[in-house]
């Protein structure tokens, strides 16, 4: 009882201090196997006792267990019964309770242990699993090289089946022009045996022959020569003077084209000395490479001494040299070129001397002057083809197109119509005065006609009045009127013969040719007037007439009829 | 340009004299010698049999009138037109018949090849050459007409026989490298001698006119080869064409590739220019249509005027596909020609039949390409200046020079066609006159 009193005591201790935490700590400190009893002496003492006793009954009660004690009787009467009876059960439920911790310790030691062996397996497993993740990706990457490893192979493959399909056509087409080549020659050779049999059979052979009328000349004259040995040696020796003329030929051409090119090296390296040389004197900063100064006064030499090069030129060695010098040269040529770029890219720095920065400058400059010009040249250009535009564009209408056409013609034309109008008129005057010619003409014929009865009559006349002074005078006046009338006779025939023509053929109209040969219009009698015969003044009247009027152009538009003129036969000029 | 009359002649028979002064035509069985300028005829000569092959002599004192059917060989002389030769080959039979450079020897071969006769006018000699090689061009007459190349097989290999051609002697005998020799041809100066192969292999060796191997050339293995080759006249080019549509120029001094020309079917080239011909029918407006009509109309109603007009490039050129399984497909460059101042070369790709390049060989690069409605049968350059002349069969003859292309129609009555003809080459003629004259006529012409 003591234990269990004093186990009591402990836990009274304990539910204590926890009810009443502001008692002595230092009894906490303490374990509670050694709890003694001047701790349980804190809880309950004898002041307190019921209190303590009515706390241990809630206590219980609120644990379960029936009530320690009843209340409040007499202070403090504990029944024994149930403070052991609730003793014990406390005890149970304490045993209770290790027994429990015991399993949950042993739980929790068991279930530690697990957890140590799941942290294991889990570690072990993450292990694994990385390992098998490494491999895997080690899988899939040789899974991705083989597999282009299978590409690159089916690609092979497809080309390899290409070239085999290739070959196999030109096999293919081989064999079909084999074939077509042996079907053509056994189809030769059935011929040639038919043939053969045929010859067989036939046995009379056709002699061949030639049959020529009688032998030809040759065709250089010469005659034909036997086959001998010299002959063949002749031959063997023109076949290699042919061979021989060709190559010297040949060879001819290659060194004049050498010396060619040669020359143009040759003027090459000169021109690019020249370019060189009077740089090097100006570049005073420049240092200038010992090695270079050698090679140019070599150059300089050697440009001197052109004679000597020619002869040296045929050898190799010299031509080595003169192709390596030309190298140099370029190289020079292009390493200043280089250091003119840089100086001009200095220069728009503004950070060299004058000289470039002017020769650069007026180099713009012109160059600027230039492209101005270029523009207003161009720009003279356009408007030049703007104004030619309009010019072929403009002319709507026709009667403009049409004189636009041809303007540069027009005043040549308009003169042209003028003369052709003139013509015009003349020539209706031409034919009028033809036409009243003709009148005049048969009108004429008519009045000679008149004119020869009345002469008849009139002769009659005188015959039949013929006295020896009337006579005379008659005579004389007859002698003097046939005078007159042979005078007017003579113009008359004079158009007789103009107008003989018109009588004979009245449909006929006289040339005008012979118009004006008749009418002395024509020189071919010399001047109009030289005329010996009268009748002709008055030809010559209207030849001068005429004239003037010809030189006015053409026949003039006087209107002379001959009406006129026969007219006015007494009227010399 | 002036056009003559138009006169027949069958099978293409119709010639010019080397000295430019004659033509002569064949019709049928007989022989028509004209006078160029005035077409009067001269003489007329009556053949034994149909005429399949007539040649000038190079003097154009004599005429040559093959009749391969009879086996016979008929010689006119212009000059004394009683003069008669005739040469009976006999039971031999006749394959060919062609006159040497001299003019006064002939040389006929035999059938199936077995022998080349020389039978000589001026003596009575005759020589015999044996082993000929049919090939697809054996025998070939130096320019200058001093030596003759003949292809020659015995004991399954090539050979080459140089003869003189003064007096038949044979002057080198060599083997050749060649699977089987297809053709000879001799440079234009008479000194180095092109031998190639079968077009199932290509290769092009070079023989000197001693006899000595100067180099070979191939351009490439297994695929069909050589087509066709050319001279350049100043000897300093050989143009090869081949089956795989390609040009290869060698030059004669190191004899090794200068350029190679291609013919694709997309021209994209910036300096070159096509010329097309673009057709324009016009139908003559006729109310009576009775075929008598038709038929005298005949011209007027199918004339068509073309034009050649410049296409902007790139331009695609028509393709021929040719039958794959056939022998000698139609495929490769088939025919070349060099103008005569070697500056141009004309090439007809027979994949595109319709067309001929023309290219610049001073600048190495394509000049132009004429493209035609018709299949180009021929092409001729003008041996004096850089003219080419071609024709495709339509009534038209289409000329090309450096400064453009024009299409001349030929009055030609009915469905004519026109055929270009090599020009006479001699020196003395000024004016050259292309020749054109019209294959056999349209026989349903009624009268």
């Amino acid at each position: 009882m003591a234990e269990s009193s004093l186990e009591s005591s402990n836990m009274s201790c304990n539910s204590s201090r926890l009810m009443y935490p502001s008692r002595n700590h230092t009894h906490s400190s303490m374990p509670l196997s050694k709890q003694s009893y001047s701790v349980l002496s804190a809880f309950c003492s004898e002041g307190n006792i019921t209190q303590c006793i009515s706390y241990i009954n809630q206590e219980m009660s609120s644990l379960g267990f029936p009530a320690l004690c009843n209340e409040l009787d007499s202070g403090g009467d504990l029944k024994a019964v149930s403070v052991l009876n609730n003793m014990y059960e406390l005890l149970q439920l304490h045993r209770r309770s290790l027994r429990a911790l015991e399993e949950l310790e042993t739980e929790q030691l068991k279930s530690a242990s697990h957890l140590e062996h799941l942290k294991l397996c889990n570690s072990r497993l993450k292990e694994q699993l990385e390992q098998s993740r490494r491999e895997s990706t080690g899988l899939c990457e040789r899974e991705r090289q083989l597999q282009m490893k299978v590409k690159s192979l089916q690609n092979c493959l497809k080309n390899e089946k290409e070239e085999v399909q290739k070959l196999q056509n030109i096999i293919s087409s081989r064999a079909s022009q084999y074939n077509h080549d042996m079907k053509r020659k056994e189809r030769e050779f059935s011929k040639l045996k038919e043939r053969l049999n045929q010859l067989l059979i036939d046995k009379k052979d056709k002699r061949l022959a030639i049959e020529v009328l009688n032998y030809v000349g040759r065709s250089d004259g010469k005659r034909s020569l036997w086959k001998t040995g010299k002959t063949e040696a002749r031959n063997e020796g023109e076949m290699y003077q042919t061979l021989l003329n060709d190559y010297e030929s040949r060879q001819k051409e290659l060194l004049v084209e050498n010396a060619e090119l040669k020359k143009v090296l040759q003027q090459m390296k000169k021109e690019m000395v020249s370019i060189l040389s009077p740089r090097k004197h100006s570049q005073k900063g420049e240092t200038i490479d010992d090695s270079l100064e050698l090679p140019g006064s070599e150059n300089e030499e050697e440009v001197c001494d052109s004679s000597r090069e020619t002869l040296e030129l045929s050898c190799e060695h010299a031509r080595e040299q003169l192709t390596n010098s030309i190298r140099q040269q370029w190289r020079r040529l292009k390493n200043h070129m280089e250091k003119l770029d840089n100086q001009a890219s200095l220069v728009q720095n503004g950070s060299l001397g004058d000289n470039e920065v002017i020769s650069r400058k007026s180099h713009e400059e012109t160059v600027e002057k230039l492209k101005l010009e270029i523009q207003q040249c161009k720009d003279f250009i356009q408007t030049q083809q703007q104004l030619w535009q309009q010019q072929l564009s403009c002319p709507c209408d026709d009667e403009t197109a049409a004189l636009l056409n041809d303007c540069y013609m027009l005043e040549e034309k308009e003169r042209l119509k003028e003369e052709w109008k003139l013509f015009d008129e003349q020539k209706k005057n031409f034919e009028k005065e033809r036409r009243n010619f003709t009148e005049a003409a048969i009108r004429l014929g008519h009045e000679r006609k008149a004119f020869e009865e009345d002469r008849a009559m009139w002769l009659k006349h005188q015959f039949l009045n013929m006295t020896p002074f009337l006579d005379r005078n008659k005579s004389q006046s007859a002698l003097k009127s046939p005078e007159a009338s042979e005078v007017t006779v003579a113009p008359e025939s004079q158009y007789h013969n103009a107008f003989s023509t018109p009588k004979a053929a009245p449909a006929k109209i006289p040339s005008t040719a012979d118009l004006y040969r008749t009418l002395r219009l024509l020189p071919d009698h010399g001047s109009p007037r030289s005329q010996p015969k009268n009748g002709n003044w008055q030809d010559s009247d209207v030849i001068l007439s005429r004239d003037v009027s010809a030189k006015s152009g053409f026949l003039g538009a006087a209107d002379c009829s001959i009406y006129s003129l026969v007219g006015t036969e007494s009227s010399p000029n | 340009m002036n056009f003559s009359e138009v006169f027949k002649h069958t099978n293409q028979l119709c010639r010019v004299s080397p000295d430019g002064k004659y033509l002569a035509t064949c019709v049928q069985y007989r022989l028509v010698v004209r006078d160029v300028s005035s077409l009067q005829i001269l003489h007329l000569y009556t053949c034994l049999d149909q005429v399949t092959c007539m040649e000038w002599s190079s003097d154009s004192q004599f005429i040559l009138c093959a009749m391969y059917k009879r086996a016979l060989v008929q010689v006119w002389s212009l000059e004394q037109p009683d003069w008669h030769c005739k040469i009976d080959e006999g039971s031999a039979g006749l394959v060919s018949s062609r006159w040497s450079p001299d003019g006064r020897h002939i040389l006929n071969t035999t059938e199936f090849h077995l022998r080349v006769t020389v039978w000589s006018l001026c003596s009575k000699s005759v020589s015999y050459i044996k082993y000929p090689k049919a090939c697809q061009k054996g025998l070939d007459f130096s320019r200058d007409g001093r030596y003759v190349a003949l292809a020659e097989r015995r004991d399954c290999k090539d050979h080459v026989s140089v003869f003189v051609c003064d007096d038949w002697q044979l002057l080198r005998h060599f083997e050749t490298d060649t699977q089987d020799l297809a053709g000879v041809e001799w440079s234009p100066n008479g000194c180095v001698l092109a031998v190639w192969d079968t077009c199932l292999e290509y290769r092009v060796l070079l023989y000197s006119l001693d006899g000595r191997l100067l180099s070979t050339y191939s351009a490439y293995e297994w695929c069909l080869g050589i087509k066709s080759i050319a001279w350049s006249a100043s000897s300093q080019f050989l143009a090869i064409g081949s089956y795989d549509e390609k040009v290869r120029i060698l030059n004669h001094i190191t004899w090794k590739k200068l350029i190679e020309f291609e013919h694709p079917a997309t021209v994209s080239n910036s300096k070159a220019v096509v010329y097309k011909e673009m057709e324009r029918r016009h139908v003559g407006g006729c109310d009576d249509l009775t075929l008598h009509h038709q038929i005298t109309l005949g011209g007027s109603l199918f004339n068509t005027q073309s034009k050649y007009e410049i296409c902007p490039l790139p331009v695609q050129i028509p393709v021929v596909k040719p039958d794959s399984d056939r022998a000698n497909p139609k495929v490769g460059i088939s025919s070349m020609a060099f103008s005569v101042d070697s500056r141009y070369l004309a090439t007809k790709n027979d994949n595109m039949p319709s067309c001929v390049w023309v290219w610049d060989i001073q600048r190495l690069r394509l000049l132009a390409v004429l493209e035609q409605t018709a299949p180009v049968r021929c092409f001729q350059w003008d041996p004096r200046r850089p003219r080419l002349a071609l024709c495709t069969g339509s009534s038209k003859l289409y000329i090309w020079s450096p400064a453009g292309c024009i299409s001349v129609p030929v009055p030609v009555e009915g469905e004519g066609s026109v055929g270009v003809f090599p020009i006479c080459h001699q020196q003395e003629v000024c004016t050259p006159t292309v020749l054109v004259p019209l294959w056999a006529l349209c026989t349903t012409l009624l009268a």
